[in-house]
């Protein structure tokens, strides 16, 4: 952990009353308007999970656009409309594969891809996620109900600068023949961060 | 490479956990303005390369509980890179 210890996400209120403070420092001193505090926190909101889940359906169906999508993720975005704030850190996707499950983490803080899926879960933030993931990504993985085979290799990334990571989880079987919008529904906020696989499709027709 | 120690005087975006780590670079990503100047009002500049950086999980951890393929990638700016 840091020096300063730290602590997004354990302590709300704390919290909430220092960005409170700082908000009202930032202001008092000239640095920025409440105006652009509230513009900027609208555009985070306006994103949420079913915005990435789009994105990455239309990947599952479209070979081309997954591949334009991996190569360049910003570009892919904005074919379907989505067009990042210039302020926003570079986003990039990590395909899941029957091989390969990548995981990610902020370990420093919070860092996330905000710019399309909006704000991450409270405990994407707290200490235990963020300590544990990296030592023992399989609990981790277990903790969450998701269950790997021993001879899949687990690959937990630490977005600890520039960039941020979408997780395309991998295509659940039994899923050929879905519309794009109904694969989407396969694609939750977990499985995009990667502590979860896309859900199958029959535990969504038994919601 | 392996990843300098060190504990320098301002916001660092370098965990404790991978310092002085052996590392493989996977990817450089570009170069990016230097967060440890951007915190405290700098201009970032020069900017630094940003590397990510791939370790087998097994070599951070001795006690690690799973595949010895398993790996753990990290974003690492130039300036923490020292060669072998």
């Amino acid at each position: 952990m840091t020096q300063n210890g730290h602590n997004h996400g354990d302590n709300a209120e704390y919290y909430s009353q220092r960005a409170a403070a700082i908000q009202a420092l930032l202001i008092e001193k000239g640095i920025c308007t409440l105006d652009d505090i509230t513009t900027m926190a609208d555009k985070i909101d306006s994103r949420s999970p079913e915005d990435g889940a789009k994105v990455l359906a239309r990947a599952w169906v479209d070979p081309q656009y997954k591949k334009r999508l991996l190569a360049d993720a910003e570009s892919a975005f904005l074919e379907l409309g989505y067009d990042l704030p210039e302020t926003s850190p570079k986003i990039t996707v990590v395909e899941n594969t029957d091989d390969i499950h990548n995981m990610a983490v902020c370990t420093l803080c919070s860092c996330y891809p905000r710019a399309i899926i909006g704000r991450p879960p409270v405990w994407y933030k707290g200490l235990a996620y963020r300590s544990k993931v990296v030592v023992d990504p399989r609990g981790v993985l277990r903790e969450f109900g998701t269950e790997l085979d021993e001879s899949v290799q687990v690959k937990v990334i630490d977005s600890s600068a520039d960039y941020r990571y979408l997780i395309l989880p991998k295509r659940p079987a039994g899923s050929d023949g879905m519309s794009e919008e109904e694969l989407a529904k396969l694609i939750t906020q977990e499985s995009m961060i990667g502590v979860t696989q896309a859900l199958s499709p029959e535990a969504v027709r038994a919601v | 490479m392996r990843i300098r120690v060190g504990v320098p005087p301002t916001h660092f975006r370098t965990p404790e956990y991978i310092q002085g780590k052996q590392g493989r670079i996977d990817t450089l990503w570009g170069a990016f303005p230097n967060p440890e100047s951007l915190a405290y009002g700098g201009d970032g500049l020069p900017a630094q390369p940003l590397y990510q950086v791939e370790f087998t999980q097994s070599d951070l951890w001795s006690d690690y509980q799973g595949s010895s393929d398993d790996k753990l990638l990290i974003d690492i700016y130039e300036h923490w890179l020292e060669p072998i």
